[in-house]
């Protein structure tokens, strides 16, 4: 970190954000974020996206309701969460404590030829997320920043929004499981134990 | 005004029942989470739920959340179902392909417009495309045209998708609903 103005580094960022994961559940936007969060460790507690666009933050909330006790961690990108951005007013409004949702902002979209969205002309995200109500966002652009983020996934004491804003790099492709059966299976039976299987 | 009431008073059995019915159909169904765009034909289901300490009514921005929301209340083990308007099938399709690969339940109850005695055009197109896109997009679709079967059609459209795991849509048609005409409104 010898240059403070230095874009992070999204991997990172994601194996920060994911350390010591104990029982975080995980959802990763499609493109780069489910290769970042798979590079980190393929993980039954993991639902990462292969499609959907526009879907990980409202997923991120059904299953924060769902599951209260435990803490929710959606890590997506500036083009998925621009898809649906009323989101973000509708998950101000229900304010479950227990989910974080950071978006790891290249201000491009990576998968289909690094064009610049919306972010990349000013458009701010953590902004939004302020207006719409939830109270604890912030833009965050050190890794000591992504520590204090890290922190605040995992003790879930308010819904939390953060756009982290990273260097537009082009990294190998990890990939997870591409089935939607054995993601969604593995993780219910993660979650919810055997018995998952069987209603 | 008093003697509309009375009116209304001495003729409760002229209320539909059919909100009150999927209402006790959805709860023995074990819903927990209500995702919802409002549409006045359900606007009597949506009371009924937002006086039941035991669910979650979701307001949306638009009904795509709502396949996207359940499907994450699935994933942690809870219900749901999805409220909406015709026009907001449209709104929805890509993200359908999310339950319909990943083998997920979801219950959608539609209430219809661009369907019978439609007095505004613009919703013609979408009420009219609203089954061939669900059936496209790989979504089971039940259509009820009388009252007295809507509760039996939810019943069965319930027990399908959590039974089989298989997103649905109950499509409420206008002769149960009644049409609106807001000319005649206008006119008044």
């Amino acid at each position: 970190m010898s240059n403070p103005n230095a874009l992070l580094h999204r991997r990172d960022v994601v194996n920060e954000l994911l350390r010591d994961r104990a029982d975080l559940l995980v959802i990763a936007g499609l493109g780069a974020p489910n290769w970042d969060v798979s590079a980190a460790g393929d993980h039954p507690n993991n639902f990462p996206l292969w499609g959907a666009m526009g879907g990980a933050s409202m997923i991120g909330l059904g299953l924060a309701l769902a599951q209260p006790k435990r803490k929710v961690l959606v890590i997506t990108g500036d083009g998925e969460m621009l898809m649906n951005v009323g989101s973000l007013a509708t998950i101000g409004v229900e304010a479950p404590k227990n989910l974080t949702i950071a978006v790891l902002d290249n201000e491009r979209f990576g998968e289909t030829g690094m064009q610049k969205t919306p972010t990349a002309s000013g458009v701010d995200l953590a902004g939004i997320a302020t207006a719409c109500g939830i109270r604890t966002s912030r833009i965050v652009r050190t890794m000591t920043e992504v520590a204090e983020l890290r922190d605040l996934a995992h003790e879930g004491r308010g819904t939390t929004f953060a756009q982290v804003k990273i260097n537009p790099e082009a990294l190998v492709f990890v990939m997870p499981p591409a089935d939607g059966v054995i993601l969604t299976t593995r993780f219910r039976q993660s979650v919810l134990g055997d018995e998952a299987l069987f209603n | 005004m008093a003697e509309a009431a009375k009116s209304r008073a001495e003729a409760p059995e002229r209320l539909p029942t059919w909100p009150d019915e999927i209402y006790r159909v959805l709860k023995d169904a074990g819903i927990r989470q209500v995702a919802m765009v409002p549409d006045a034909g359900h606007s009597r289901l949506i009371r009924s739920f937002e006086a039941d300490p035991e669910t979650r009514v979701v307001t949306l921005t638009t009904e795509e959340e709502g396949v996207a929301m359940l499907a994450g209340a699935w994933l942690g083990g809870e219900r749901g179902v999805l409220l909406l308007q015709s026009s907001g099938v449209g709104n929805c399709i890509n993200m359908l392909s999310l339950p319909v690969i990943c083998h997920m339940p979801l219950l959608m109850i539609v209430t219809m417009r661009g369907d019978w005695g439609e007095f505004n055009p613009w919703q013609i197109p979408m009420g009219q495309g609203t089954r061939p896109s669900l059936e496209a997009i790989g979504v089971i679709v039940n259509k009820v045209d009388e009252p007295h079967l809507v509760a039996s059609t939810v019943q069965g459209a319930a027990n399908l998708a959590f039974n089989t795991w298989k997103p649905v849509a109950v499509l409420i048609g206008q002769r149960v609903l009644g049409a609106k005409n807001f000319k005649e409104l206008a006119r008044k």
